[in-house]
């Protein structure tokens, strides 16, 4: 496999890990205004997640970072073009990750109030935000000759777009609570199952109908048509077990298929992308390619060489970390948050 | 105000902000890591303590070194997409390095440390803090060669109007990142040090918990005596090494127009005119610039002017004298400061090694509260005179900060930025400093009291399930 094709894929894997991994405690994070009745249970919704979602996040800065190294020209186009979408996204991020912190270390009505708003909206916000972006970029964006992107309010605010963020959000919220579900005891895994059971027909809904309409916005089906085809066809299948599991309560498996839908929808972005990386709609002679956004040779075999001898460690600790807190959370532990 | 001052301002603020974290968290899980291997080693339940509540200082802040990191990370791709597009073959790499290699480390063990007091055996659990410890020193030593590489390109080679890598070693070997780097993690653990140095004589002043707090106190300012010691042989090395390198903020540093006489004398205080490239006012103390440059008493300095003539000859036409007054003070408000450090590190340690406790008057710890700022005021004055000195240029010699900028980015959208992020920011250091002081108020026995009364100090213990729990 050429250096090029296999950077973009690693790029593509680091976004859609980010998305499975960050995904459900984003889900968690939403939860916590939903499901949770009380502080206690707030605190142990908020326990599930609280050794993980530190390293889960470090997914998209290292997606960002192997983007910037691997493919400058997609990096400063994309980041540069979303620049009011990526100022949101941050904020959002700086909120929530201070809150999970600050809001155990002081006590008060308003203080916990505060940070539980941080953590809702902050949890909430990023998922929308991204699937906007992601949804917009497929569908093209004003790209000129000197690869920089003008793109106007609604280029990247429009149904299609919006539709992807809702879509985005929603998988994220049912990925969360069948991750609650699998992580807490009682009434709380009880209930985030039942949840997830109600969220599920509107999550599919949502994702069926984004599927029909990525066939109208976007090119992807006509590049990759085979790819898209048992995307869909698979994610109908994920859905239907994610149901047939949580009724069953096989919370682990019903996780794995919220999981799979997630995958299978980034996976479908960067496939029907690929070989491009941006989509120009004004020309598509003015599109980012694997080939023309990247690197030198010698940066991406000097990059590969680093990853390769790096990745099997990040992804054996963090293995183990989910080993070390395999337990469920429950309200007579110690919360830590 | 433009979309380029914009910019600069914007990415100024942001910096000097998230860089009075990142120094917090380099040098407190460093000192934690000490206490707790003090713990395992000599089975002292005051060091275990002392890991605990002074851990809790490290995660209030690490949170938001964090979260105020990705935002440096996005930054160069949002405001500087010309300087990404230009350099990111080269730029990228240290990035996307220092998040596989740190950032990872970092996030998932402190994690498994914050949750695995129980959980793992404390050996296991030690080595926990200090991989956060390597990972906090990793991620410097990796952005600092990106920096070093702007400070001083090597390793490249112009392609197509971009600066593309043809040695990757030579960005690791970089003469820049061999000084910037030990400066830089002196000055963080300095930071981390006094830090802790501070409370404890804010504790010990209060009279509370004396044993604990002396024993805290002894130790970090042994630290920070070592470390501020450190600050200064390495920031000599790293002026020696500028003025081979980068000569001109050297001259700028020193408010030096003409080329001085030789021996070169150090200007302590002037009166800076740019307007018509004169001081009006100098106080100079004989043969020591000769001596700060090379370790000599002899030895002219070259001035602005010569080198300005020089620049135009190389670089053609333009004005390349940064804002002198900046690089000049910012010079000598870090040198002062981190001379009041090394007094304050002696005296210190000399009260605390000799256990002279009662002579440790009211004076010396209250001076020791203030000084928790001094190495914040340090660091940034450094940093500014690093980033401003070099101006025009983003890498030097190379790319100006001008050419550097987001072209299609207006300034509206900076405007809204940069607001957000400012009030985003003085908020969290609100509640930084607010909790900060709210745990050393409380003190590390109620900390202790509190986790005591929980029932089970674990969290991820139910029935029976502790195979990974070492006993």
């Amino acid at each position: 496999m050429p250096l090029n094709d296999l950077w973009f894929l690693l790029i593509s894997v680091l976004f859609t890990g980010f998305f499975f991994l960050e995904g459900f405690d984003f889900g968690v994070g939403m939860a916590t205004r939903f499901l949770a009745r009380g502080d206690t249970q707030r605190r142990v919704l908020i326990n599930t997640i609280g050794p993980f979602w530190d390293a889960n996040e470090v997914w998209l800065i290292t997606a960002a970072g192997a983007m910037f190294a691997a493919f400058p020209h997609w990096y400063s186009t994309l980041f540069s073009g979303y620049y009011m979408l990526l100022t949101l996204i941050l904020l959002s991020l700086i909120a929530r990750g201070v809150a999970f912190e600050f809001r155990g270390k002081a006590e008060g009505r308003l203080w916990r109030k505060t940070w539980d708003a941080a953590i809702f909206t902050g949890s909430a916000a990023p998922p929308f935000l991204f699937g906007i972006m992601f949804f917009s970029l497929i569908q093209g964006m004003p790209i000129g000759h000197n690869m920089e992107m003008t793109a106007g309010f609604g280029d990247v605010v429009n149904g299609y777009s919006l539709w992807g963020g809702l879509t985005v959000t929603s998988l994220c919220l049912l990925h969360g609570l069948t991750f609650i579900s699998l992580k807490t005891t009682g009434e709380l895994r009880n209930r985030s199952r039942r949840m997830a059971l109600r969220l599920l027909p509107a999550a599919a809904a949502l994702l069926a109908v984004l599927a029909v309409w990525t066939g109208f916005a976007t090119d992807l089906f006509e590049q990759r048509k085979g790819w898209m085809t048992a995307a869909v066809i698979l994610g109908g299948l994920a859905a239907g077990l994610t149901g047939y599991f949580l009724k069953r309560q096989k919370e682990g498996w019903a996780f794995g298929m919220t999981g799979t839908l997630i995958v299978l929808m980034l996976a479908s972005v960067f496939i029907g992308l690929f070989p491009r990386v941006m989509i120009s709609s004004i020309d598509s002679a003015f599109d980012l390619t694997v080939a023309n956004a990247a690197s030198s040779p010698y940066t991406l075999k000097s990059m590969t060489i680093v990853a390769a001898v790096l990745l099997p460690f990040v992804l054996a600790y963090q293995g183990w970390s989910y080993y070390v807190f395999r337990k469920r959370v429950s309200d007579s532990d110690h919360l830590e948050y | 105000m433009d979309v380029l001052d914009l910019a600069r301002l914007q990415f100024a603020l942001t910096t000097i902000f998230h860089f009075i974290f990142v120094p917090i968290s380099i040098g407190l899980s460093f000192l934690v890591a000490i206490m707790e291997t003090l713990y395992v080693v000599k089975k002292n339940e005051l060091y275990k303590r002392m890991a605990k509540f002074w851990g809790t200082f490290l995660l209030i802040n690490f949170a938001v070194g964090i979260v105020t990191g990705i935002l440096q990370e996005f930054q160069f791709g949002m405001n500087w997409s010309e300087f990404s597009r230009f350099v990111g073959d080269i730029f990228g790499a240290p990035l996307a390095i220092e998040a596989l290699l740190a950032f990872f480390l970092e996030s998932a063990f402190i994690g498994l440390w914050v949750f695995g007091w129980n959980r793992l055996s404390p050996k296991v659990h030690l080595a926990c803090i200090w991989l956060v410890s390597a990972g906090t020193m990793i991620s410097a030593l990796w952005i600092l060669a990106a920096n070093s590489f702007m400070q001083r390109p090597v390793g490249y080679t112009i392609n197509n109007g971009r600066a593309e890598m043809t040695d990757f070693m030579a960005l690791l070997t970089n003469g820049q990142l061999l000084w910037e780097f030990p400066h830089t993690i002196s000055a963080a653990i300095a930071t981390g040090a006094f830090l802790v140095a501070g409370i404890s004589a804010w504790s010990l002043l209060r009279k509370r918990e004396t044993e604990f707090f002396r024993s805290s106190f002894k130790l970090s300012i042994i630290v920070a005596l070592i470390a501020s010691v450190a600050i200064a042989e390495f920031g000599h090395k790293q002026a020696q090494y500028l003025m081979d390198t980068q000569p001109m903020k050297m001259a700028a540093s020193e408010g030096l127009w003409e080329t001085s006489g030789d021996p070169a004398p150090w200007t302590v205080f002037a009166i800076i005119d740019p307007e018509n490239r004169e001081n009006r006012f100098e106080i100079k103390i004989p043969y020591l610039l000769s001596f700060l440059s090379y370790s000599k008493f002899s030895g002219a300095v070259p001035g602005m002017n010569e080198l300005q003539a020089e620049y135009e000859k190389t670089y053609g036409p333009g004005d390349y004298i940064p804002p002198v007054r900046t690089t000049f003070w910012s010079f000598r408000i870090m040198v002062a400061c981190g001379t009041a450090m090394i007094l304050l590190g002696l005296y210190g340690s000399f009260l605390a090694l000799r256990k002279k406790w009662d002579k440790m008057g009211g004076w010396f710890l209250r001076a020791m509260v203030a000084a928790i700022f001094l190495p914040f005021v340090a660091n940034t004055a450094g940093w500014i005179m690093t980033e401003i000195g070099r101006q025009p240029w983003t890498v030097f010699g190379l790319l100006t900060v001008e050419d550097s900028v987001s072209p299609g980015v207006t300034a509206g959208e900076i405007w809204f930025s940069l607001i957000s992020f400012t009030t985003m920011y003085l908020i969290l250091l609100f509640v930084l400093i607010f909790l900060f002081i709210r745990t050393a108020r409380r003190g590390p026995e109620r900390e202790r009291e509190r986790e005591q009364q929980d029932p089970a100090f674990d969290p991820y213990a139910l029935e029976g399930g502790d195979s990974v729990a070492a006993q």
